[in-house]
């Protein structure tokens, strides 16, 4: 196990002499729900990924053909080590391809 | 002020004698230490402070930025930037102007910036009054600043010069608060022996080792912390502060050494054989209080004062060491602390250090001078009349008398 932080080891003030290291706090954790996102359904219109205050909607330059045969140049994932399941994206995502799954089953 | 001993040097030091108020002592002080960022806003009793620096400002006598803001809470907020890039910062207030910075007050320490902030006491509203007393400091007593409270323009001019070396040094790195009497100190004239700006610059050198905030390094300071973590940052800071007074004595004693003073961070006044004691602050009080006690020796009364110099850490060891063997004990307030047990608040302070020795003696509280209600020599002859009184009788006030009050109290 880590050994502890005390009061004695913290940078003076508070200070975080770091930068960048806001990247290691990894809000996954603190979710109930997920998003999934429905690939066929998803028509790409970026509305997820604007709204997400984490940001955690990941677009990838990754070519995707949907059952119907309509070709994507672009997908969009969740990055569930920041996703804090506060389901925006799925209130805001105007063809309802992303849906809310408990986190917990059972 | 200038002890004999050291009397060579101070005349080696001392470049001019000039007329000044403790404001404008301030002032100079701010000069001499070489600032780089200075931001405040105009609220009486300290506004001629900052005219005075807006003037050297303006006159190419200093090399600083001055910040003109639109408010107090501006004031503070721009110097602790500034600080936060490692900048030597100043700014001033008093009474609603320190109550509106109070927010920012919390923020300067916990943040740990020496930011250096003079501030003439002055009674808070309502009523509306522009008078002198230290209801404002009182209510900065809990913001985490080292306070110091001077009773002369000499002082003041001193103190400032210390508290940029107390603020700046890394076992402290914390804001200090330099006050003194509204009005009866910020407005009034006194002689103030000026130093010559190479010695002043020697003692508070430019060795600032914290982190500070550079594009070419990036960091973050003032993040949130959340429960896990801020009773730690919150206790780093309350133990500097309490370590501090280690820094404050040595300070003080390598600029007694540097400058021939004679500072303590409390000030003894024939208290050796006293009997009767009155614990005060600021200068018109001590002033007083240091006349009362000479009369009432001279009439067969074992009299002394106990000045605080330091306010904040409170000088515990240094309080109860001086009026240990003291029949009576009266601390007299400029400040009220409305509903406590005891309304002066200083007194709390002084029965919290005498228990924490283990000593149970009669301390008496006592209020006097509110919103500059004038303090007569008188009162503090008459009250160590009564603290005789009292020792003969071996009955003591078990509520704070009120001095002066028309029509008495309740």
């Amino acid at each position: 196990m880590m050994k502890q932080l005390t009061w004695k080891d913290l940078p003076i003030g508070g200070t975080v002499v770091e930068p960048g290291n806001a990247r290691r706090n990894l809000t996954g954790s603190w979710r109930t729900e997920r998003p999934v996102i429905d690939q066929d359904a998803c028509i790409r219109c970026r509305i997820c990924w604007m709204y997400c205050p984490e940001p955690a909607i990941l677009e990838l330059k990754k070519p995707y053909a949907t059952k119907a045969g309509k070709r994507y140049d672009l997908t969009y994932e969740i990055d569930y080590d920041h996703c804090k399941g506060c389901g925006i994206c799925a209130h805001e995502c105007p063809v309802k391809a992303i849906k809310m799954v408990p986190e917990v089953t059972g | 002020m200038a002890v004999a001993k050291a009397l060579s040097t101070r005349e080696e030091v001392v470049k001019e004698r000039v007329g000044l108020t403790s404001n404008y002592a301030a002032a100079y002080a701010v000069k001499t230490v070489d600032v780089d960022v200075i931001a405040a806003y105009p609220i009486t009793p300290q506004t001629t402070i900052i005219e005075k620096l807006a003037e050297f400002v303006a006159n190419g006598e200093i090399d600083a930025e001055y910040i003109p803001v639109e408010s107090e809470h501006s004031a503070l907020s721009a110097v602790v930037g500034a600080a936060a890039t490692g900048a030597r910062v100043f700014t001033a207030t008093s009474a609603q102007g320190l109550e509106f910075m109070h927010e920012v007050l919390y923020i300067a320490s916990g943040l740990r910036l020496p930011i250096v902030m003079a501030a003439p006491g002055r009674a808070l509203s309502a009523p509306i009054s522009i008078h002198g007393d230290y209801q404002d400091i009182m209510s900065a007593r809990d913001s985490g600043w080292v306070i110091m409270i001077a009773s002369s323009a000499q002082e003041v001019y001193d103190s400032i010069i210390m508290a940029y070396r107390i603020a700046e040094d890394n076992r402290v790195l914390l804001p200090v608060m330099v006050s003194y009497d509204g009005f009866l100190m910020s407005h009034t004239t006194e002689p103030v022996e000026l130093y010559h700006e190479e010695y002043v610059r020697k003692f508070t050198p430019r060795n600032l080792n914290r982190p500070r905030l550079d594009p070419r390094k990036p960091m973050t300071i003032g993040v949130i912390a959340s429960p896990d973590w801020y009773y730690e940052i919150k206790y780093q800071a309350i133990n500097a502060l309490k370590e501090s007074k280690n820094v404050i004595k040595e300070t003080h004693n390598e600029f007694n050494k540097a400058f021939g003073t004679n500072y303590d961070i409390v000030e003894k006044y024939m208290l050796d054989d006293a009997d009767y004691v009155l614990i005060t602050y600021g200068g018109a009080s001590s002033g007083n209080a240091k006349e009362a006690a000479r009369r009432a020796r001279e009439r067969g009364l074992r009299a002394g004062v106990l000045r605080l110099r330091l306010f904040r850490p409170f000088p515990t060891d240094e309080v109860v060491s001086a009026i240990k063997y003291s029949k009576v004990v009266a601390v007299v307030d400029r400040a009220l602390s409305p509903g406590n047990t005891y309304e002066g608040p200083v007194f709390n302070d002084v029965v919290s250090a005498l228990y924490n020795k283990g000593i149970n003696k009669p301390v008496i509280s006592v209020v006097h001078g509110i919103s500059q209600r004038t303090m007569l020599s008188d009162d503090f002859y008459n009250l160590y009349k009564k603290l005789d009184e009292y020792a003969k009788t071996g009955e003591y006030p078990r509520k704070t008398i009120f001095i002066g009050l028309r029509g008495g109290e309740a």
